[in-house]
């Protein structure tokens, strides 16, 4: 006697294995799209992966928390992963050093237009408050963005989604926009690039060059820091 | 392999520690990058240990930000009824940072000219250039 294949389904779907098999699968199946692409920024991975699978839970009708039981073995690795970008960026540690005045000035006016740009068209085009104030910290790594979004009176769940977004966008459209400018030096481009895109940023940057990576992870971990201190502050100004 | 894990989890927990203990904004894993980062500048011994699997777990970063991504469609109803102002935010200001903070640390990178005829003058010559050699770069 052979269980039926719901029964066997029912079951698979209640253990954490599958949101894990699910995950690692859709991730080497968009990893070859963007191999097959040449690596081109259009074919990212991250974006792939995750339309995968939002149609095959969609399809199946399985909740997310219950493909989280599995995918969180994966997503407990970002931590790690994190405090692991402070090797390439202690490998760049001369450039860095050489540096360290225009990163600042290109940090700052950065920052602020990540900040300001993002609040000020959204206001333009009638969002709602609570919208406009999720929208401030977009382009920092989700849990810092997730607090000062709470802190300011946003959505912290949307401002997740928000932070995907712009990620997705950034990992997009950077390739584009700094050749349009004639950047040469990836250290520049990478920064700007985790400046604006944080993680997903980085983690395209470094498929494309090992200086970009180190220096989009300077990027990602200082506009981190400085917008946690700066939203608060400009948050006076946001539409209530 | 399992030596650096530990010593990248080691890092991280002192992270979380300055982080909850101090009320700090920034998250235990960014503080445990900053920490890293510190010991190697004052004591790069550790990093002959770490490299090999450090470079190996940074080769597929993006792979991890797949489930966090997946709960778009958890979250994703919120954008409701005005997904226009957000999509168009999203994108032009994420268009604007990239270029903002490219052009002005490029601007600030550039030592002053040497001789005293100035940069102005000359037509600049990366348009063309950047072109030819586009596709080869990020």
């Amino acid at each position: 006697m052979t269980p039926r294949l719901n029964e066997i389904w029912v079951y698979l779907a209640a253990s954490p294995l599958l949101g894990l098999t699910a995950t690692l699968l859709a991730y080497v199946f968009a990893f070859r799209i963007y191999e097959r692409a040449r690596f081109s920024p259009l074919a990212n991975p991250v974006m792939i992966s995750v339309a995968l699978l939002v149609a095959v839970l969609t399809v199946t009708g399985t909740p997310y928390q219950t493909y989280f039981d599995g995918a969180q073995f994966v997503h407990f690795l970002l931590g790690p992963a994190t405090v692991a970008l402070a090797v390439p960026l202690y490998q760049q540690l001369p450039k860095l050093r050489a540096h360290v005045l225009p990163l600042l000035g290109g940090l700052l006016a950065g920052s602020l237009v990540a900040v300001v740009s993002a609040v000020g068209i959204a206001w333009l085009l009638g969002a709602s408050p609570e919208v406009v104030r999720s929208l401030a910290p977009k382009s920092v790594t989700i849990p810092i963005a997730m607090g000062v979004a709470e802190k300011i009176g946003g959505l912290p769940s949307l401002t997740a989604v928000l932070v995907m977004g712009t990620g997705i966008i950034g990992a997009i459209s950077a390739t584009k926009i700094l050749n349009l400018l004639g950047m040469r030096d990836y250290s520049v481009r990478g920064f700007a690039t985790g400046l604006a895109a944080h993680g997903i940023g980085t983690a395209r940057a470094f498929q494309v060059n090992q200086e970009a990576g180190a220096f989009a992870a300077l990027g990602m971990g200082l506009n981190g820091v400085l917008t946690a201190v700066l939203v608060p502050l400009l948050a006076t100004w946001m539409p209530r | 392999m399992l030596q650096t894990l530990a010593i990248l989890l080691v890092f991280q927990s002192v992270g979380e520690v300055f982080s909850y203990a101090l009320r700090l904004p920034v998250p235990g894993p960014v503080i445990g990058m900053i920490l890293l980062f510190c010991w190697l500048a004052i004591d790069d011994r550790l990093l002959a240990i770490i490299q090999g699997t450090t470079a190996e777990l940074l080769k597929h970063l993006s792979l991890l930000f797949v489930p966090a991504g997946v709960g778009i469609m958890v979250h994703g109803s919120r954008i409701g009824g005005e997904w226009m102002p957000i999509i168009v935010a999203l994108v032009l200001s994420t268009w604007l940072a990239i270029a903002t903070t490219a052009l002005v640390t490029r601007a600030l990178m550039r030592k002053p000219p040497a001789s005293p005829a100035s940069p102005a003058s000359s037509p600049g010559p990366s348009a063309d250039d950047a072109a030819t050699d586009a596709g080869e770069r990020q």
